[in-house]
């Protein structure tokens, strides 16, 4: 079987065990939905990572799918109706915002990001009136097409909708990856010059990937706002940036199982570290994440590959 | 792509099967056997700047609980806690009160130290049915939004600990002509300032105000500030900030003098006297959020407030403020209302229902008062506000000319909007304000 074929099946097991796991915990639903979310919002950044670009600031579109959430809510409160509203707000966002930053590199890249994401913060925070500021804004009980959910059922549709989500961007991203498009973005990382002599618009290449990348995170964003029902500020601080990096970092960028690898990875070693040691789960994560570094540089998907095209060359 | 797509239609239907397998509810309705333990999910700041409050929290949590279990329990059962960081955000602690509910099975959650936490917290506690005490948040939003059945709070919100002060303000110094304000740039900060504003356009009407000053949340230079303070010349400073920035704020301003040109009132500021020492000068108006004083002139019950102080300095090496005295408030409403509960049940243990019914109208002991829990969850708080003071029995300023105010006087009565409330108020108020009492000795 090729590596392909075992990420496939991998991806199929990975989907069955997490629906397990939160069939016999009730309480990991929870955990396992906000999981898939931030995996969603990783697989975006992923995308970027390919062509070499870090963007310190794709909480911005996290923060901004779930604010379209609980302001729409009133008006609009079904799930079915939300999460494409979210979609496209972010991914029209994304494109005015895509149109600039794609024609920076690197250091400017990654810091315009963070830059346009704080403002986003600090626009959220101050205008105090229609944000209601830090105490953030409460997302009201939803209906899913149309039918009204108690909330064990809620809760499964929520992390259902996660599930499918995560395993139609992840094939979507796969297909993306391998088409011309996809080899451009890596195109752009190794020398940027060879699109120009073939004709490629490499600005165009990276803002289409921005755009997806965005609009991952908005949706990533709505399902957090769904799943929480309580949206504040600080899903879209640096803080919240750097977690989503950490995370693709965690997963490795070489295959799209990578982010949803570490998403679930990062969220089970913050639980279990904070109800182990309440006050240390910093310390954890952060020795987690030396651990990568400096022994598995392709993170936990890296790991894994290696280990399965050795038994291949076998 | 055939494939994905059928796997996601696959999972769908297995997340559908899930929901149809599953237990549909958490809390049966069959009588509750006593526990072996009765578990206590605590949500606090254990991280960031507002773990000022959140670790002396944890610290009055934990000997309380102590406390409890020597003198064996509550209803006959031992305590033990859970302790939660508020610190990562929204999305971990609900997914930590959950596991703490559904995993854990905890009886009863403490929710919050942040307004924000709370918000997001007291709904899941009611869509759970788990007993949610919130213990230290100030929003008031929380009851004048919206009604709650599992959802009670053992302290005062944000309107009567801003009133207060306010209303102590015009008793003691009635002549200020001109305020301005420098708070925290986030809800809290925006929020008593709202209602400060109001109340004081309804009691003073005509005051001035100079300056609105939101430094952000965080900051640790206030040069400007004070700069622009001096120049004004405000005869009221208000400031709700606490933590760092208001010890850095009361330091900064004390170098440059500012304290002699402008009365302060301080509302947070008796959880910063001991850290900021003798840099807080005398005149200046201080409250607690409560009556919260380890020198409380009139405690209902002195030696038992002695004890607690002496019992929390021997453990925390510093006095007592105001989050330790709220999480006592907590510890001493879930005995009570566990007591009543159980009274109401015949002697057996209480399900989360019967223990939530105990709730409403209850009496219970705070460290320095009898409080009660109102019918719609908020807890009636006595407020107290002094006047700092220098004397050789503490290295720090202390509170003189104290001012209790009784609950009924400064709370929004049940089912109104506090700002609205505000807004009908009238100058005769500060007439029925008591009188100062002076700290012994």
């Amino acid at each position: 079987m090729t590596l392909r074929r075992i990420e496939l099946l991998l991806a199929l097991l990975g989907a069955g065990a997490l629906v397990l796991a939160a069939m016999t915990t009730p309480w990991l639903k929870f955990v396992l939905t906000i999981a898939l979310a931030k995996g969603i919002a990783v697989l975006g950044i992923m995308l970027l990572l390919r062509a070499g670009q870090v963007s310190f600031g794709h909480a911005l579109y996290v923060a901004l799918g779930a604010y379209a959430v609980a302001f729409l809510a009133p008006v609009l409160p079904d799930a079915a109706l939300l999460l494409p509203a979210a979609a496209l707000t972010t991914a029209v966002v994304g494109t005015l915002i895509g149109l600039f930053v794609s024609r920076y590199r690197e250091i400017f890249f990654g810091m315009l990001n963070l830059a346009l994401s704080m403002v986003f913060y600090s626009m959220l925070e101050k205008f105090y009136h229609y944000t209601k500021g830090t105490d953030g804004i409460r997302v009201p009980p939803l209906t899913v097409a149309g039918l009204e959910l108690d909330r064990v059922t809620h809760e499964w549709t929520i992390f259902g909708i996660a599930l499918a989500l995560a395993l139609g961007f992840g094939a979507f991203a796969r297909v993306y990856l391998a088409s011309p498009m996809g080899q451009a973005l890596t195109a752009i990382k190794t020398r940027e010059t060879r699109l120009d002599f073939m004709g490629v618009s490499a600005r165009s290449v990276l803002l289409a990937a921005y755009v997806l990348s965005a609009t991952m995170a908005g949706c990533a964003g709505a399902l957090i706002a769904m799943a929480t029902r309580h949206v504040t500020p600080l899903l879209s601080y640096w803080t919240a940036s750097g977690e989503l990096v950490f995370i693709a970092i965690l997963g490795g960028a070489g295959g799209v199982l990578g982010p949803f690898l570490g998403a679930v990875t990062y969220e089970l070693v913050r639980v279990y570290a904070a109800a182990t040691v309440a006050d240390m789960w910093q310390m954890i994560l952060g020795a987690v994440l030396l651990l990568v570094i400096l022994f598995a540089r392709g993170g936990i998907w890296g790991l894994l590959a290696l280990r399965l095209q050795r038994r291949g060359a076998a | 792509m055939p494939l994905p797509f059928q796997l996601t239609r696959r999972t769908a239907l297995a997340a559908g099967f899930g929901s149809v397998l599953l237990p549909a509810s958490l809390s049966a309705q069959a009588p509750v056997q006593r526990p072996s333990e009765l578990k206590i999910g605590v949500t606090t700041f254990l991280s960031g700047p507002a773990s000022v409050f959140g670790v002396p929290g944890r610290n009055a949590a934990e000997m309380l609980a102590e406390e409890i279990n020597r003198e064996g329990g509550i209803g006959g059962v031992p305590v033990r806690l859970f302790f939660v960081d508020e610190a990562p955000g929204i999305d971990h602690l609900v997914g930590e009160f959950r596991r703490l509910v559904q995993n854990e099975r905890v009886d009863v959650m403490f929710a919050s130290i942040s307004s924000g936490s709370c918000l997001a917290c007291t709904p899941l506690g009611e869509e759970l049915r788990k007993v949610t005490v919130l213990w230290d948040c100030g929003t008031q939003r929380i009851f004048e939004e919206r009604r709650y059945q599992y959802a009670f709070r053992t302290q005062a919100n944000a309107t009567p600990e801003i009133l207060a002060p306010l209303l102590y303000l015009m008793k003691t110094k009635p002549d200020f002509r001109t305020v301005a304000v420098l708070n925290q740039d986030y809800a809290w900060g925006r929020d008593s300032w709202e209602i400060w504003k109001t109340a004081m356009d309804a009691l003073k009407p005509g005051t001035r105000v100079v300056a609105e000053l939101f430094p952000r949340f965080g900051a640790t230079d206030f040069s400007a500030e004070v700069t622009r303070l001096l120049a004004l010349r405000p005869d009221v400073i208000l400031s709700t900030s606490w933590g760092g920035e208001l010890d850095t704020f009361i330091r900064q301003a004390a170098e440059r003098r500012l304290f002699e040109r402008s009365t302060f009132v301080l509302p947070l500021a008796e959880s910063s006297l001991e850290r900021v020492g003798r840099s807080l000068p005398a005149g200046h108006i201080v409250g607690s959020r409560g009556d919260h004083w380890h020198q409380h002139p009139r405690p209902a019950n002195p030696q038992a407030l002695q004890r607690f102080v002496e019992n929390y300095r021997r453990r925390a090496d510093a006095y007592p403020i105001y989050p330790t005295y709220h999480m006592a408030q907590a510890f001493s409403a879930l005995r009570a209302a566990h007591a009543k509960a159980m009274q109401a049940n015949g002697g057996n243990w209480p399900s989360d229902a019967q223990l939530a019914a105990a709730f409403p109208g209850l009496e219970f002991d705070s460290p320095t008062s009898r409080m009660r829990i109102r019918e719609d969850g908020q807890g009636l708080e006595p407020q107290l506000i002094g006047t700092t003071v220098h004397t050789d029995r503490f290295p720090f300023a202390v509170m003189d000319k104290m001012v209790i105010f009784p609950p009924d006087l400064v709370t929004t009565p049940a089912g109104q909007n506090s700002v609205a409330w505000l807004r009908t108020l009238t100058p005769d108020m500060v007439n029925r304000v008591p009188d100062p009492i002076s700290a012994a000795g």
